[in-house]
């Protein structure tokens, strides 16, 4: 029963850090004393209490966008595994409304960008819409993969492999495989290096920046809370692969899953600081290697 | 029976709503109403038969004899025909009534009368179709609705682009019909009768044979790529509560011809499924590319359909496979999820097909590169044509969802079961359905926002306002019944059980979809994910909305001083990458720009996608046929006698060669 609990509060409260930690590494490399690892609790908490801009161009959809984006995060890191705190809502057939609500998210975030009709925004959804093209097969040949492993058609079945018997030697190739495409996968649907840079917005080659660029306070503090629970769900599914836990007791599995978050997320930030962007006509290739390692992961499971 | 006779009774009714119109007076507002009238009362009294069969189970049926040499009138409604048979008796209808706002009489004198006959006859053809248990029962009412289609696509026959959109339909929908006339002589030759009954006497390769015939001549109905070549065209050429019928309705025809016949063999083989399987994913995958590069609000529409239709014939091809392995599990799912997938296509595309109706009677232009910010002008019209685009991307929490998860649940199920060794690969068309649908939220989200969202694009919104009750109460009652659908899948499950159970009829089938997958959750989930937009909204209503800036500002601008609409991102700007990312099968023709000089001319870059199978194949294909053949021409007299003359040597020739015996 405790488990329910302890899922709520990592999925809840850990995000922002990750962000944090993520810039701390960056600073490090860059030789900085860097922002304080809570500084993005401290931006989201003031922007939320800021005011805000909303240009007279928009509708509806603009609100639409960042409030689609922070419910969908959430309820798609109920689904998800952390560890051996399993899932709060699991069933079969999970995985797939996983992928969908993130497309929802997609949906309603292109949209309010469009929704101010200024051409920065048009390409960062141009772009957005076009790597999901290329991201959500290489998802779902990792899903294939791991449903052909574990036997299993949920979320939870899937990606506790580590505490079952196809988590061998035997099945070392392909679970590196996939391990390896979900990690470019979190990047490009993270926005980060060497796909997006987040920490600039209105160079013309950005993506995720360059379409919230009109959001401003709450907004845009719900904006930055989304992108952080998102960042936690998709390093949560990779963790999953490379570190099973399931001896622990929950509690110290809990604190072991945010050790291993931030772990992670250094290794984020480690590939920011080492690694300049990919020219973004670059950027379908390193999504269609990503295809092309969950598929051969899930060719090698078929034979 | 009594069923039956509701089902034909309200067929009637709706053949001839159009009739009392048609000999009233050219502007009459009351002959228009009275066909609404009797679309209404022939719709309820063919729904009521419908749901009444349904609730009985058996196949009712009606079998008399005719005075034509072949056949019998035979016609019978088990679970499958009355599954389709819902859909013909609601859409059309909700299309008739949409009808009195779009398509006045009044402002149409020359061609409404017309346009009410054939809607009507378009539709009635339709349910016959889907009751008919006889060869040539089913090739009459087949070739009335294909034909009244073309009638009432082409209302606007003044119109060049029309009359040419309405060949190509005519011609390929008479390839199709007579792949069919071909198979269903196999057919005739291979169970020694017309009527379409189950059959266990046929040898595997003739009934191979068949099956390729009926995925091919039912492929041109349903638009099936590379056969769909006529569907764009039609689609955006007729009026749009017609485009709404024909690709939410007509199509599925196609559909359930495919599944009629595969359903009519007791035993079948692997590659069967393997072919819709791969079918499926190539209409799917190319279908929604093309609509990615189109700028023709209806034709970004029509492309959609054809993806649709890839999807459904994916989980026709999973339930195939289960029945060549005897995975009752397969069969359940990827028909179920097909099935829903049919009903949820038919009401979120008219649902679409008619808000287009409302964009084009607001702003006169299909061209979503004119359009922009009409959010503002129509809101009850982007409302729910936002709606329509959610589910149309298989979004949760709407009804596209719902039925696009029972079909990836079939496909991922090929992974776990025993029979078939090389079965798991074909879990890999989920991996071209995910492709799929990340293009479809592209592709909708350009359509909506090039449209609906920013600023107009040009003057032809200036006197853009929301379309009258008649117009969107049709669309609104559609929008909720895919909100309901959505929320309430579990609500639907027993019926398409009852299909599947109808398609299959003597194996036991054993689970139950509900007993399958677990549903309710997908209710629990919608609604779950529902009730936290409902706080987002909440939140914003009483916290953050306080906090926005009275004063009324512009969108950023980098701080240049002369902002036009013009600098916004265009449709085609929107679709140029993914354009590029399938140029290998969009072929999409591109102007050159040349700056040479400084202070160059200036001049114009457009990049435009062409269908690739009709402009670069089958038109060239025809036109060296034509011009390679001259002398046939003489044939071609244009004099009606001269064709029955024809008509007659062909028919006396057939007659001596069948006496002196050279064919049987």
């Amino acid at each position: 029963m405790i488990a329910t609990p302890l899922h709520l509060l990592l999925l809840l409260v850990l995000p922002p850090l990750l962000l944090g930690v993520i810039n701390k590494t960056k600073a490090f490399f860059a030789g900085r004393v860097g922002a304080p690892f809570l500084q993005p609790y401290y931006d989201i908490a003031k922007l939320l209490r800021k005011g805000m801009v909303v240009s007279s161009t928009t509708t509806w959809v603009f609100i639409a966008g960042p409030v689609v984006s922070v419910a969908v995060a959430v309820v798609a890191g109920l689904m998800i595994p952390l560890g051996n705190v399993g899932p709060v809502l699991s069933f079969t057939g999970d995985f797939l409304l996983f992928a969908y609500l993130f497309a929802l998210a997609r949906f309603f975030t292109v949209s309010a960008a469009l929704d101010t009709g200024s051409p920065f925004e048009g390409m960062g959804s141009a772009r957005e819409v076009t790597f999901a093209v290329l991201t959500e097969p290489a998802l779902f040949f990792a899903f294939l993969a791991l449903a052909r492993l574990s036997g299993s058609l949920s979320l939870g079945g899937m990606f506790a492999i580590g505490s079952t018997p196809a988590f061998s030697v035997g099945n070392a190739a392909p679970l590196v495989l996939v391990v390896v495409g979900l990690f470019i996968v979190l990047l490009a649907e993270n926005c980060r290096l060497p796909v997006d840079d987040p920490t600039t917005h209105l160079e013309l080659t950005m993506i995720h920046e360059a379409m919230v660029l009109d959001h401003s306070g709450p907004l845009l503090g719900l904006i930055e809370y989304g992108s952080s629970v998102k960042l936690f769900v998709l390093e949560s599914l990779v963790l999953n692969l490379v570190l099973p836990l399931s001896a622990l007791p929950v509690w110290l599995g809990a604190a072991a899953w945010a050790v291993g978050l931030i772990a992670v997320s250094a290794v984020v930030g480690v590939i920011e600081s080492s690694m300049a962007r990919l020219r973004m006509s670059r950027v379908p290739t390193l999504l269609i290697a990503a295809i092309l390692l969950c598929g051969s992961a899930f060719v090698m499971l078929v034979r | 029976m009594s069923s039956v006779f509701a089902v034909l009774i309200g067929a009637c009714l709706i053949a001839f709503s159009g009739i009392p119109a048609a000999l009233g007076r050219k502007k009459s507002k009351a002959g228009q109403w009275c066909t609404v009238s009797l679309f209404a009362i022939g719709s309820a009294l063919g729904a009521a038969g419908a749901i009444l069969a349904l609730l009985q189970g058996g196949v009712p049926s009606v079998i008399h004899p005719w005075a034509l040499p072949w056949g019998q009138f035979f016609v019978s409604i088990d679970r499958l025909s009355a599954f389709f048979l819902l859909l013909v008796f609601t859409v059309p209808f909700l299309g008739s009534v949409y009808g009195l706002g779009y398509w006045k009489q009044s402002e149409h004198p020359e061609n409404g009368r017309r346009l009410g006959v054939f809607f009507g006859l378009l539709t009635a053809s339709m349910a016959m179709v889907t009751i008919s248990r006889d060869a040539v029962l089913f090739l009459i009412v087949w070739e009335v609705m294909a034909l009244s289609a073309w009638f009432a696509a082409s209302v606007e026959s003044e119109k060049e682009e029309v009359r040419k959109a309405g060949w190509v339909y005519l011609v390929a929908t008479h390839i199709g019909t007579l792949t069919l006339l071909a198979m269903f002589a196999l057919w005739h030759k291979a169970t020694g009768s017309f009527s379409l009954d189950l059959t266990d006497s046929v040898p595997m390769g003739t009934a191979g044979l068949i099956f390729a015939l009926a995925v091919i001549g039912f492929g041109f109905k349903a638009g099936l790529m590379p056969l769909h070549v006529w569907l764009p065209g039609a689609h955006a050429n007729a009026p749009s509560h017609v485009s709404a019928v024909m690709s939410g309705v007509m199509l599925k025809m196609g559909v359930y011809g495919i599944i009629r016949m595969a359903s009519l063999f007791v035993s079948c083989e692997p590659w069967w499924g393997a072919v819709l399987l791969a079918v499926g994913c190539v209409s799917a995958l190319f279908g929604i590319a093309f609509a990615m590069g189109q700028r023709d609000v209806k034709r970004i529409l029509a492309y959609s359909s054809i993806e649709n239709i890839g999807i459904i014939t994916m989980g026709v091809g999973v339930a195939l496979l289960g029945k060549a392995f005897g995975e009752p599990t397969l069969v359940i799912l990827g028909l179920g999820g097909a099935l829903f997938h049919v009903w949820n296509h038919g009401l979120f595309k008219s649902l679409l097909f008619l808000g287009s109706g409302a964009i084009i009677h607001a702003a006169d232009t299909r061209d979503i590169e004119a359009l922009g910010g009409l959010a503002k002008k129509m809101p009850v019209t982007a409302f729910l044509f936002t709606v329509g685009a959610v589910a149309i991307s298989a979004l949760p929490p709407l009804n596209g969802f719902a039925g696009e998860w029972l079909i990836y649940l079939g496909i991922f199920k090929t992974l776990s079961v025993a029979a078939g060794s090389s079965m798991p690969l074909a879990a890999i068309s989920a991996v071209v359905l995910s492709m799929v649908g990340a293009l479809a939220v592209a592709v909708f989200v350009r359509l909506v926002s090039t449209v609906f969202l920013g600023s107009p694009r040009s003057d032809a919104t200036d006197h853009a306002h929301d379309p009258s009750p008649s117009m969107w109460l049709p669309m609104a009652l559609i929008a909720l019944a895919c909100a309901l659908f959505g929320v309430l899948p579990f609500a639907i499950a027993p019926v398409l059980d009852g299909a599947a159970r109808a398609w299959l009829p003597l194996r036991d089938l054993g689970p139950t979809i509900p007993s399958l997958v677990p549903q309710l959750w997908i209710t629990w989930m919608n609604a779950g994910l529902l009730a936290v937009l409902a706080v987002g909204a909440l939140w914003y209503r009483v916290s953050a909305r306080r906090r926005v800036e009275r004063a009324a500002r512009p969108t950023w601008d980098c701080g240049y001083a002369r902002p036009t609409a013009r600098v916004q991102y265009t449709g085609s700007s929107l679709a140029e990458q993914c354009v590029r990312l399938f140029s290998f099968a969009l072929m999409p023709a591109r102007a050159k720009v040349r700056l040479e000089r400084p202070f160059a001319e200036p001049s114009r870059f457009d990049v435009t996608v062409n269908d690739a199978v009709l402009d670069r194949c089958v038109l060239p294909l025809f036109d060296r046929v034509n011009r390679a053949t001259p002398r046939f021409r003489v044939f071609q007299q244009g004099q009606t006698y001269l064709y029955v003359l024809y008509v007659v040597i062909i028919t006396a020739v057939l007659f001596v060669l069948g006496l002196s015996g050279v064919i049987a």
